[in-house]
């Protein structure tokens, strides 16, 4: 019998105790993963380089101010500005109030705004479609997906911050590289029906020459405007999204103090466990150490069992966040919150790593003490 | 007969450690649950009291914010003259023609930047909100750069102290007040004179809202409906209470992954219990057999095991709760969709949500305890006695 075959045969002797220990850590490690794959998708995913590549600018006292549309132009004179598109949030109803009745929808230039958009891919005639069309639009693949919409399909918009309805014909499906949730129509739309949106944008998209240029394009951009009566805060777009999360609140905080009492009340039961199984074979203990067993062997054998256990939990737990989050992602009503989310590969990693770290720290002590135990003592422990 | 209580009370004391270590797995587990419920009740509260039964909120038709466009201000003296509103002093009706701006502000901290909503009101607008009440200095003068700030804001944001200027659309406004809304979504606003602002947005010439104080709710509720039957007008009244009612929504995201959360480590802390009660069966099986043999029938076996394991879990769930008590009342923001800016509220442990936390850790203990005390219940006398 091979010391690795010793270990795992010990690990899983008790073998309904060892079977709810893992449960357990399966459980705890699933809900880490998941709060770690929004804490990714949040925090570290810095988007593709096509959208490190991109600005958005707004008015400078707040999101819901507009910018006069003229800024455009100038805005091409800043160096390093390849394309602007103009983007005014319409905010309307889709069918009713619903949380999963809602996304994004923009009116924009359908020019030039997959000029600036360059990694949302849509066929060439379905553009063409759109430009043609001021009541068209053009819609995420995702979404298409979600509402079943097809081209030719007629969608109705309610207004809310503009007083009109949109009847737009989905002209084109486009690609983004992750969902974008959104629908874009031609601004024109809205300001041919409503007077006060004349001339006005509430955002300008802006494509850079290389992901160097952006913070020289931002300074370049705001330095324009600074003096004017309506300045402007330009930053990149990954910036941008990331203070739409902030505005939910102290997200960060929140994840870290769940994923805190996870990890610790894993700790807990992980100890229990071995604290338990370590006593109950105090004996075998000393029976192991009279037939020469080392120490140190003795407590490499029993934190191998320990990190043995919560690897099984962790990896079990792993895969069952992964699909926890697929279904999350489709699931219908959930909004848009966990839309396009998966579990990456760094996360299963680390995920992986503190399980094992998990039952290396709960069997120190517990297997410290058996190492140190004398034999006689140990022969004589009746349990 | 049963087997005494203090039976099960002793043997939790005895294996102290294991013991505390399950407890505490609980408490984690409780702790969570009790954060996120406290989460949603401070939140429920902040929007449910913010309303006043007796005022009216008109917008234009289709606006389901304030924040989203508004109306000619030449409907405000038709709006006035509709019957139902409640007077002033002077005889004057109860009405404000309102707006609500977003503007960014640095938090105290140091945190980076926050939406904050700007509300511009007539007199009478404070008039109507009587749960707004000064706690420093004084109201905002009319025609002046003026502004009063809630308390949240004034907790939250540097700048916001009386005598110190802010700095937001076309420039300095003097802080002179602060007031108090007992914790509601005002308390997250700044106030002041609805011309003054409207001039610094561009918003001259309309209202976003206006506000109607009714003499008593049916009066309210009549009002309401007078505003959206007259066709001329294309607005729509809401009772300002159902108008915030609305908002909670925002907490929606809260409630689904705190369930989720909660649940999840529910499931956890019960197999860990259960692990525990197995060990605590197996210990005592000897034990067990001669409680059989003087006479305790299984069914009292059953329910001693269970009692507990039930024990355990309320322990965790006093621990549990006892961690929580530090952050009662801590206040933390939310975005909300609806107005793009951050309402402040606090956590708010409330009775209903420790009882939901004892219950929820019983429902725990139950789950890990049943199994193992059924076995302890089915054990062969003999085979045990011999083990």
């Amino acid at each position: 019998m091979t010391l690795t075959r010793f270990v795992s045969k010990s690990a899983f002797r008790n073998k309904r105790r060892s079977i709810l220990t893992v449960l357990s850590i399966t459980f705890s490690l699933l809900l880490l993963t998941v709060m770690m794959t929004v804490w990714h998708r949040f925090y570290l995913d810095k988007g593709d380089a096509q959208s490190a590549q991109r600005l958005i600018t707004r008015h400078r006292v707040s999101l819901t101010q507009n910018m006069p549309v003229y800024y455009r132009e100038k805005m091409r004179t800043v160096r390093g500005v390849v394309a602007v598109a103009p983007t005014q949030w319409f905010g309307g109803l889709y069918k009713d109030e619903k949380p999963e009745n809602f996304f994004a929808q923009f009116g924009t230039d359908p020019a030039e705004i997959f000029t600036v958009m360059t990694d949302f891919k849509i066929p060439d005639d379905q553009l063409a479609a759109w430009q043609h069309d001021q009541a068209g639009c053009v819609v995420d693949s995702e979404l298409a997906k979600k509402f079943g919409w097809k081209i030719g399909d007629r969608i109705i918009l309610k207004g809310t911050i503009f007083p009109v309805n949109l009847e737009l014909t989905i002209r084109g499906i486009f690609v983004a590289p992750q969902p974008s949730i959104t629908v874009y129509f031609n601004q024109k739309y809205v300001e041919e029906a409503v007077s006060f949106a004349k001339g006005r944008s509430g955002t300008f998209n802006i494509l850079a020459d290389s992901p160097e240029d952006v913070p020289k394009v931002a300074a370049g951009v705001d330095a324009m405007f600074r003096n004017s009566p309506e300045p402007t805060k330009t930053e990149s777009e990954k910036a941008f999204q990331l203070s739409f999360i902030n505005s939910m609140g102290n997200v960060k905080a929140f994840i870290l103090s769940i994923c805190f009492a996870v990890v610790f009340a894993t700790l807990l039961v992980s100890a229990n466990t071995m604290a338990m199984s370590i006593r109950e074979r105090t004996r075998e203990v000393a029976v192991l150490k009279t037939l020469g067993f080392t120490q140190q062997s003795i407590l490499k054998l029993y934190i191998g069992e320990a990190v043995l256990v919560a690897l099984t939990g962790g990896a079990l737990g792993c895969l069952l966040a992964a699909g926890l989050v697929v279904v999350l992602a489709n699931a219908p009503g959930m909004g848009f919150f966990f839309l396009g989310m998966r579990v990456t590969t760094p996360t299963f990693l680390l995920a992986i790593f503190v399980s094992a770290m998990v039952g290396l720290l709960s069997a120190i002590v517990p297997a410290y003490h058996a190492a140190k135990l004398d034999i006689v003592e140990g022969l004589r422990y009746i349990g | 007969m049963a087997i005494p209580i203090s039976y099960n009370i002793r043997n939790l004391k005895l294996r102290k450690g294991l013991t505390i270590m399950t407890a505490l797995g609980i408490a984690l587990t409780v702790t969570t649950a009790v954060f996120l419920m406290a989460l949603l009740a401070g939140l429920k509260k902040a929007f449910m009291s913010s309303g006043d039964p007796v005022n009216v909120l008109v917008m234009r038709t289709g606006s389901v914010a304030e924040l989203s466009g508004g109306f000619d201000a030449s409907l405000f003296p038709t709006l006035k003259t509709l019957p139902g509103i409640a007077k002033d002093g002077q005889g004057e009706p109860l009405a404000s023609g309102e707006w609500v701006v977003v503007v960014v502000l640095p938090r105290k901290d140091g945190t980076g930047e926050v939406n904050v909503s700007v509300r511009g009101l007539m007199p009478a607008g404070l008039t109507l909100r009587p749960g707004a009440k000064l706690v420093e200095g004084r109201w905002f003068t009319p025609g002046q750069r003026e502004v009063v700030v809630g308390q949240s804001i004034h907790n939250r944001f540097s700048g916001a102290n009386v005598g110190d200027n802010l700095d937001f659309a076309k420039g300095q406004w003097k802080v002179v007040g602060v007031f108090d809304s007992g914790g509601t979504a005002y308390d997250s606003e700044l106030w002041g004179d609805v011309n003054q602002i409207a001039a610094d947005f561009d918003r001259q010439g309309a209202f976003a809202s206006v506000y109607l104080r009714a003499t008593d709710p049916v009066a309210a509720d009549a009002l309401k409906h007078r505003v959206a039957d007259d066709q001329r007008l294309k607005l729509e009244g809401t009772l300002e209470t159902d108008y915030y009612e609305k908002q909670t929504s925002s907490g929606g995201v809260i409630k689904f992954i705190g369930t989720v959360v909660a649940v999840i480590m529910a499931i956890g802390s019960s197999f860990a219990a259960m692990n525990t009660m197995y060990a605590a069966v197996a210990y005592r099986s000897k034990e067990i057999a001669t409680l059989r043999i003087i006479g305790f029938s299984r069914p009292s076996i059953l329910t001693s095991f269970v009692i507990e394991a039930l024990l355990l879990s309320l322990l965790g769930a006093v621990v549990g709760i006892v961690l929580i008590l530090p952050f009662n009342g801590m206040s933390t923001g939310i975005g909300n969709q609806l107005t793009f800016s951050e309402t402040v509220f606090s956590l708010h442990v409330t009775w209903g949500v420790a009882m939901t936390a004892v219950i929820f850790a019983l429902i725990m203990g139950l789950l890990g305890g049943f199994a193992p005390a059924w076995h302890a219940a089915r054990q062969d006398i003999l085979t045990s006695l011999r083990a």
